[in-house]
């Protein structure tokens, strides 16, 4: 088998889902294509021009049956239509107490950030048997994460974070790629995925283990780039409090209110004139060519970290 | 009648001269001067396939660089995209057939006609100078930030080139509507229309509609490039994905618009192959037009990993399959034409068969990737690769071929082998399905598209793929040969070889300069072969 694998290795409960949803799939194709593969061949045989046979009182239409030929196929296709969309909304509901970890994608290498602050290149380990949430981020181009194992892939898109989630099951190590074209060395932007027992895993957490968490990162550039100038309790400047931000709704100057996502707290690094919130003057200046992914991404997981009542990390 | 069918000049000797062919206004000599110079772009962009299959037969890529692999799929994509496929049956045989069909002397603006060959030339050239200049890397779809910010520096040259052949796609999109509206003889009425005619009616709209918004972005990546503008770069506010809306709004009708008039060819082969009339002749004339309509509102299938708004994508998905219904009603139909017809296994008809499986297999693949969950996995895999090919070159050129075979009596008046014409298509269909097979096989396992380098353990099925590409390219030769072969050995084809129905089958082969004598009166319905049906009935 190793010498032509016809089917991927499968490690989530996820990824059996969509194999179990493509052979369903394929036998759809077979049931509606064999008929007209077959009945072309007979009819070619059958009424092979002269040849004998009874080619009398043939119907040039029939619209019951027409009609039937266009809606029965429709109809088997809505309920896999509504049998994927359903496993795809999955993708989109990762469970609140996910293992969140950060993807930077650049030209060309994958960069991954545990929350215990421990960085690895084109390696990601993951413990088996627990949901994990990735936040992804680009420097330059679009890049895709595709894990071909866990049958999930999720575009890395510069100027927004898109997310995807998991739970591997299996431990071993599969194949990461980079699946949007990303320019000269797209095809070498690879990398191993890691799957370990949950004790191997904290295991490696310890053997590489950080000075720092993430928080922690984030925080020490908080103070260093000068956002706790303005952001701290005892600034005199008037700027909104991050206590208890992340996850919560804000009321914006345009009258929208919008949840503190990750998303969010980006953008108003990065681009803070877009979403003012109400009652703050638009004074904070950009931080575009300031901070790379990563660091924002540190000062997210350290705003992320300010919960009211409770020490910060 | 004999008598005056000789002294009638063909439009082949209506002059000799270099000029009568470059500043001809015929509608069937541009026809001409089109399939040379569609068939000049197939080699350029067949020799980079080549290229890259053979690059592909090791893991490790030994033929080419990272680079020259990257420039040499972004030409082929290029140049068979834009110079081959999407002009490659309207153009050529949209052109040659579609006044014939109408009862029409020419086009409604023949000076037009050529102005759309001059330009569609001039972008093919400027697009060969780019090649030579070192070539461009951002592969076909030129998604920003890369192409804007990152790819080397001929994005512009291409991006004009693609921009230039629009204005030919337009022109000639123009050109057809309004023929179709006013140039058709008496009695020819929509309801006599042939499939041919309504397909590339409704490819028109798509090209007259969606190219003008593939020109303004690709305007806007060049000023972009350019001056920095921002609309496209987030971190001048900007946005990457809008660029992929742009793109797709533009792409993905201009998939039907490379695969309609290759399904009006099949309606024309279906039925005179079985020499019956088509099986449901409404449905799919309409057919077309739903295509050409639902064509418009599905781009967004194509970046279902894009990042784009999960309800977006759900919206997307659900449109996609209700193409399903039209295309299923073409080729459920075109199996009930041939019951109790009189099936003839020539070249024409054989090529319509390889057509209808291998689009079988290509839309239903494509269903497949409609599927949020599936696509997910497979999308911008090998397995996306394998499904536009069973579509574009399946399909596509699959009736190209099918279609030249067909009419190459009446555009040249002479006969090809026959025998030599089977076993073209047969090899085709081999090759081709030996070609893009196993990349279905190779997108699921998880090998991405435009991968210079993979894994070792996807040799095997690579291996295949270049093999059979080989065969497929030794197939597409055949034609070449024994149709040359045929304009000076050939049999005299006589007016009507296959014994069809349709106005163009009235006419002399070659038919003469002015189309027809006096102006044809159509009476009856169309693929009335209830007459010639009699003597053969055994």
């Amino acid at each position: 088998m190793t010498f032509i694998p016809l089917w991927p290795q499968s490690v989530s409960d996820y990824s059996h889902q969509v194999d179990l949803l493509v052979i369903a799939f394929t036998v759809l194709i077979v049931a509606l294509s064999a008929p007209v593969f077959i009945l072309i061949v007979v009819f070619a045989v059958k009424y092979r021009r002269g040849r004998p046979a009874d080619r009398k009182h043939s119907p040039n239409r029939n619209i019951p049956l027409e009609i039937s030929w266009s809606v029965i196929p429709f109809v088997a296709l809505v309920g896999f239509y509504v049998w994927s969309t359903e496993l795809f909304a999955t993708l989109r509901h990762a469970p609140a107490d996910a293992l969140q970890i950060d993807v930077v994608a650049k030209q060309w290498m994958w960069k991954f950030q545990h929350p215990q602050g421990q960085a690895e290149i084109n390696e990601l380990h993951v413990p088996a048997g627990e949901p994990v949430k990735l936040t992804m981020a680009s420097q330059d181009v679009i890049h895709s994460l595709f894990i071909p194992a866990l049958r999930i892939k999720q575009d890395v898109v510069p100027g927004r974070y898109t997310t995807s989630w998991f739970t591997a099951d299996k431990p071993g190590t599969y194949r990461i790629a980079c699946s949007q074209y990303c320019g000269s060395n797209h095809s070498e932007m690879t990398g191993s995925f890691v799957v370990m027992k949950p004790a191997d895993y904290a295991k490696w957490l310890s053997q590489s283990s950080n000075d720092q968490t993430l928080a922690a990162e984030g925080a020490a550039l908080f103070r260093s780039r000068g956002c706790s100038g303005c952001h701290d309790p005892a600034s005199t400047v008037h700027a909104p409090s991050l206590v208890g931000l992340y996850g919560n709704p804000v009321p914006l100057q345009s009258g929208e209110v919008v949840i503190a996502d990750d998303e969010y707290i980006r953008d108003s690094i990065l681009l803070p004139q877009s979403q003012i919130a109400a009652g703050y003057q638009p004074i904070m200046p950009t931080f575009q060519n300031v901070l790379s992914e990563e660091d924002v991404l540190k000062i997210v997981a350290y705003i992320k970290s300010l919960q009211p009542g409770e020490a910060t990390q | 009648m004999s008598e005056t069918a000789t002294e009638r000049v063909s439009y082949l000797r209506a002059g000799h001269s270099l000029k009568s062919w470059l500043l001809t206004t015929d509608h069937k000599r541009i026809a001409i001067l089109y399939v040379l110079s569609i068939t000049f772009f197939f080699f350029v962009g067949a020799i980079a396939a080549a290229l890259i299959r053979l690059d592909l037969l090791t893991p490790a890529g030994d033929l080419l660089t990272n680079d020259g692999y990257n420039r040499a799929f972004t030409i082929h994509g290029v140049v068979m995209v834009w110079f081959f496929l999407i002009p490659s049956i309207p153009n050529t045989f949209g052109n040659f057939l579609l006044p014939l069909m109408i009862g029409a002397r020419d086009l409604a603006f023949p000076k037009l006609n050529l102005l759309s060959w001059y330009i569609y030339m001039i972008a093919g050239l400027f697009t060969v100078f780019v090649l030579i200049a070192g070539g461009v890397d951002t592969g076909w779809t030129f998604y920003t930030p890369l192409s804007t910010m990152y790819a080397n520096g001929n994005v512009i040259l291409a991006a004009s080139a693609v921009f230039i052949v629009g204005f030919s796609s337009i022109l000639t999109g123009l050109n057809f509507i309004v023929t179709v509206h006013k140039l058709r003889c008496p009695g020819m009425t929509w309801g006599r229309l042939p499939l041919f005619v309504w397909s590339i009616y409704a490819t028109s709209l798509v090209l007259v509609l969606a190219t003008p918004v593939l020109s303004i972005t690709l305007v806007l990546i060049s000023l972009e490039r350019l001056f920095g503008l921002g609309i496209f770069n987030p971190a001048l506010g900007g946005d990457p994905l809008l660029y992929q809306h742009l793109f797709w709004f533009y792409s993905h009708p201009a998939v039907y618009i490379m695969v309609l008039p290759a399904l009006g060819v099949i309606s024309e082969l279906v039925a005179a192959g079985a020499r019956k009339p088509i099986f449901g002749y409404q449905f799919v004339a309409a057919s077309s037009v739903a295509i050409a309509a639902l064509g418009f509102f599905v781009w967004g299938h194509h970046m279902f990993v894009s990042g784009q708004s999960a309800y977006a994508s759900a919206a997307f998905s659900f449109l996609s399959i209700a193409v399903a219904i039209p295309s299923g009603i073409k080729v459920y139909n075109w199996t009930a034409t041939l019951f109790k017809g009189h099936i003839s296994l020539d070249p024409p008809f054989l090529f319509a068969m390889a057509f209808i499986g291998l689009f079988v297999f290509g839309g239903l693949t494509g269903l497949m990737l409609a599927m949020l969950a599936i696509d997910v996995h497979v999308h911008d895999t090998y397995f996306v690769i394998a499904h536009f090919h069973y579509i574009m070159v399946g399909g596509t050129v699959s009736a190209f071929f099918g279609a030249l075979h067909y009419w190459w009596p009446k555009i040249v008046g002479r006969m090809y082998s026959i025998v030599w014409g089977r076993l073209a298509a047969i090899f085709i269909f081999l090759g081709f399905n030996l070609t893009f097979f196993p990349q279905f096989l190779l997108g699921y396992l998880g090998m991405p598209r435009r991968y210079h380098v993979y894994p070792p353990e996807f040799q095997v099925l690579n291996v295949f793929s270049s093999v059979g590409a080989t065969l497929l390219g030794a197939a597409y030769l055949m034609p070449f040969i024994y149709f040359i072969h045929s304009l000076r050995y050939g049999a005299p084809a006589g007016d009507n070889p296959w014994g069809a129905t349709g106005l163009e089958w009235t006419t002399p082969s070659p038919p003469p300069k002015h189309n027809f004598d006096s102006v044809p009166l159509v009476d009856r319905p169309p693929y009335d072969y209830e007459v010639e049906m009699e003597g053969d009935n055994a």
